[in-house]
C-alpha cells in the first residue's frame, strides 16, 4: 500500500501530495479494512468510516482501490483536471468515501450526528472516525466528543492518527496536545493506546469490548513512516517526489 | 395547517408559533429531528420535547457542533431542525453551514431565531444583521425571512416540503405585528405584491414589512403612491418581482439589516445586471454597530419606523432628478 501511494503521489507531479500523513495512516487502514466490515454502500447498515483528516485522502484512495471498491483506472484520476479524488476526500457512498474532508474536525461533528441517526433507526453497524492528532487542536474537535460521549454513543470508535507533526512543525511545539488519552478519558470515552505500526495491536483495540462510551484508539505512529528521507519530517506533510526520490523511496518500502 | 389564526400566530411571535403550534401538527407527517443548542426554551420548543423526547437533542452551547450533528442525522435521511439564535447559527457556524449544508447538500432547516435587534440590551453581540448576507452567500441555500408569524409558519411548512438546504429568519418578538390577516399562498422564490402604487416600489423583508406598508400610507398623504412587495425569499430571489417595479420612479428597499449584503444588495445585484432601471434607495443598517436600546429606539436610530422610512422617501425623491 505504501508503493501505491507513492506511484499516485509520483504521477501527481509537481501537484504534490499530503504524503506524511497517508504513509502514517497505512497500517490504521489495513487493520480497520481486514476487520469483516459491511461495505455495501446501498445497505443503510453498512459500517461509516469517516476520515476526518481529510488530507489523509490518498491513503484512502489506495485502501478502497486494494479492497475492489474503486477501480485501478478511478484511482488513477488523483488529482487530475476535474477529478473527484483530489487532495481531500470528497463524500461518494457508491465509492466507500462517506464524507466530505478537508476542513478539520467537522468530520467528527458529522459522524457523531450519523451515530445517533444509526442508534434512533436501531442499525446494529458501527462508525469509524479517523481523526489527526494535529486536528485535535480544533474546538469543534472537542464539542464532537463531548457530544458523542454524552449521548453515550458505543456504536462509534475514533482513531486518532497520532503521528506528532503538524503543518508547521512538531505538535508538543505548536500547541501540545499531550496526552490526548488522558483528554479523550476525561471528556468520558473509553481510551486504548497502541502502536499505529502494529496491524496486530490496532485489531486488537478495534476488537475490545466497549459498553455505553465511545472508544478512542490513539494510535501512535510516524509521520512519513517506512521512507527515511519522510520520516518524522516536517516537510512531508505536502511534498513533491522527484524521479530520483521516487525511486529511492520505492525502494525502502519494497525492502521493509 | 390546520387553522390560520393572525391573531392567535402574532400572539407567539414567529418562533413561538412555528415550533409551539406547527411542528406539533406536523411532526408526525415528517421524519423530524429537533437539534438545539441550549435555546429551546427560548424558542418555544418546550411541547414538543415533552412530546417526542427521543426526537430533540440539546447540543448544549455549541453551535457548530449542532450544525454537524443536523447533518450527520440528515445524511440518514431525517429531516433536522437546527435551532438557536441567529447571530450564533450564521456566524459561529457559518463554515458548518457552508460545508455540511451547501458543499456536501445536507437538508437541514436552519431557523435563527431572534435576528435583527431582537436582542434588544443585550446588545451587538446578540444583534442579528449580517445572517442574510451570510446564508445568501452560500450556493444552493434557501434563504427565507417571514414578514410576520403567519408567514413564519407557512415558510416552515413551504421549507417541511422542500428538498435542499435552507435558512429562516426569524425576526420580531411576542404581540408581533399582522401583516397578513388570512390564509394565503406562500411559494418559495415567489414575492408577494402586498399594495399596488404607481410612483415607486418598496421592497421589504421581515417584521419591518409593517413599517413599510405604513409608510405606504404615509406616503399617499404626500400625494406619493407606492408599492409594498414582501420578499420573503431573499435567496432565490424573485427577479421577476423585482423587474415588475421598472416603470417606478424609486426603488427603496427596507430591511432590519445591514444594507451591506442584505436585501438591498441582492435586489441591486439584479438591477445593476439589468440595466435601465429606476434608481435605488437603501434602509436598514448603514454599515455600523449600534448604540444599544429598546427595539423601538433600535428601529429609529436605524431609521426604520413609518415616519422615517417616509422621511428618507422624501428627501430622496426631492434630491432626484427624475
Amino acid at each position: 500500500m505504501r508503493k501505491r501511494i507513492l506511484e499516485l503521489a509520483h504521477k501527481a507531479g509537481s501537484n504534490g501530495a499530503h504524503l506524511g500523513g497517508s504513509l502514517s495512516l497505512v497500517e490504521i487502514l489495513d487493520a480497520l479494512y481486514s476487520q469483516n466490515l459491511n461495505h455495501n454502500p446501498y445497505d443503510m447498515n453498512r459500517d461509516r468510516i469517516i476520515l476526518s483528516k481529510g488530507h489523509g485522502a490518498l491513503a484512502l484512495y489506495c485502501i478502497l482501490e486494494m479492497k475492489g471498491i474503486i477501480s485501478k483506472e478511478y484511482a488513477e484520476t488523483f488529482e487530475t483536471n476535474g477529478t473527484a479524488l483530489f487532495a481531500h476526500a470528497k463524500r461518494d457512498v457508491a465509492k466507500g468515501i462517506e464524507f466530505s474532508g478537508g476542513s478539520l474536525s467537522l468530520g467528527l461533528s458529522f459522524a457523531v450526528g450519523v451515530a445517533l441517526a444509526c442508534r434512533s433507526n436501531s442499525l446494529n453497524n458501527h462508525i469509524y472516525v479517523i481523526l489527526g492528532d494535529g486536528e485535535c487542536d480544533e474546538g469543534l474537535v472537542w464539542e464532537s466528543v463531548m457530544s458523542a460521549s454524552h449521548y453515550g454513543l458505543d456504536n462509534m470508535t475514533l482513531i486518532v492518527d497520532c503521528n506528532g507533526l503538524q503543518s508547521d512543525g512538531f505538535s508538543k511545539d505548536i500547541m501540545n496536545t499531550d496526552s490526548l488519552e488522558s483528554k479523550f478519558s476525561a471528556f468520558g470515552c473509553t481510551v486504548l493506546s497502541v502502536n499505529g505500526h502494529s496491524k496486530r495491536n490496532i485489531v486488537q483495540a478495534l476488537t475490545a469490548e466497549h459498553k455505553e462510551k465511545p472508544k478512542v484508539i490513539v494510535a501512535h505512529t510516524l509521520k512519513g513512516k517506512g521512507v527515511s528521507f519522510l520520516e518524522n519530517q516536517q516537510s512531508s506533510h505536502h511534498f513533491v517526489l522527484s524521479d530520483e526520490q521516487y525511486k529511492l523511496a520505492v525502494m525502502e518500502v519494497e525492502n521493509d | 395547517m390546520t387553522k390560520y389564526n393572525a391573531r392567535g400566530f402574532a400572539r407567539l411571535g414567529q418562533a413561538g408559533s412555528i415550533f409551539g403550534m406547527s411542528l406539533i401538527e406536523n411532526m408526525d407527517k415528517y421524519p423530524v429531528k429537533v437539534l438545539s443548542s441550549d435555546m429551546s426554551v427560548v424558542a418555544g420548543l418546550d411541547r414538543f420535547k415533552r412530546t417526542r423526547p427521543a426526537d430533540f437533542y440539546n447540543v448544549g452551547i455549541a453551535e457548530q457542533n449542532l450544525i454537524g450533528l443536523s447533518a450527520g442525522l440528515a445524511s440518514e435521511g431525517y429531516r433536522p431542525i437546527a435551532v438557536a439564535q441567529a447571530a450564533f447559527i450564521t456566524m459561529r457556524s457559518f463554515e458548518q453551514i457552508r460545508q455540511y449544508l451547501g458543499y456536501m447538500k445536507n437538508n437541514v432547516i436552519s431557523v435563527g431565531i431572534n435576528s435583527g435587534f431582537a436582542l434588544t440590551f443585550f446588545g451587538n453581540t446578540h444583534y442579528s444583521i449580517e445572517d442574510l448576507t451570510l446564508m445568501r452567500s452560500i450556493p444552493g441555500m434557501t434563504v427565507l425571512s417571514p414578514a410576520d408569524a403567519g408567514s413564519a409558519v407557512k415558510a416552515f411548512e413551504a421549507t417541511l416540503n422542500h428538498d435542499g438546504p435552507v435558512y429562516i429568519r426569524l425576526t420580531g418578538g411576542l404581540l408581533s405585528p399582522i401583516v397578513y390577516k388570512d390564509d394565503f399562498n406562500f411559494t418559495i422564490g415567489k414575492a408577494i405584491s402586498l399594495k399596488d402604487g404607481s410612483d415607486i416600489t418598496i421592497f421589504a423583508t421581515g417584521i419591518v414589512v409593517a413599517n413599510a406598508l405604513k409608510a405606504a400610507e404615509l406616503l399617499m398623504e404626500d400625494g406619493i403612491s407606492a408599492s409594498v412587495v414582501d420578499i420573503h425569499t431573499i435567496k432565490p430571489l424573485d427577479k421577476d418581482a423585482v423587474m415588475a417595479s421598472k416603470h417606478s420612479k424609486l426603488i427603496v428597499t427596507v430591511e432590519e439589516h445591514s444594507t451591506v449584503g442584505g436585501l438591498g444588495s441582492a435586489l441591486s445585484e439584479v438591477i445593476a445586471e439589468t440595466g435601465n432601471m429606476p434608481a435605488m434607495l437603501k434602509l436598514g443598517v448603514q454599515d455600523k454597530f449600534m448604540e444599544v436600546g429598546d427595539y423601538n429606539y433600535l428601529i429609529e436610530q436605524s431609521r426604520l419606523t413609518p415616519i422615517l422610512i417616509k422621511e428618507d422617501i422624501l428627501t430622496r425623491l426631492s434630491n432626484k432628478k427624475i
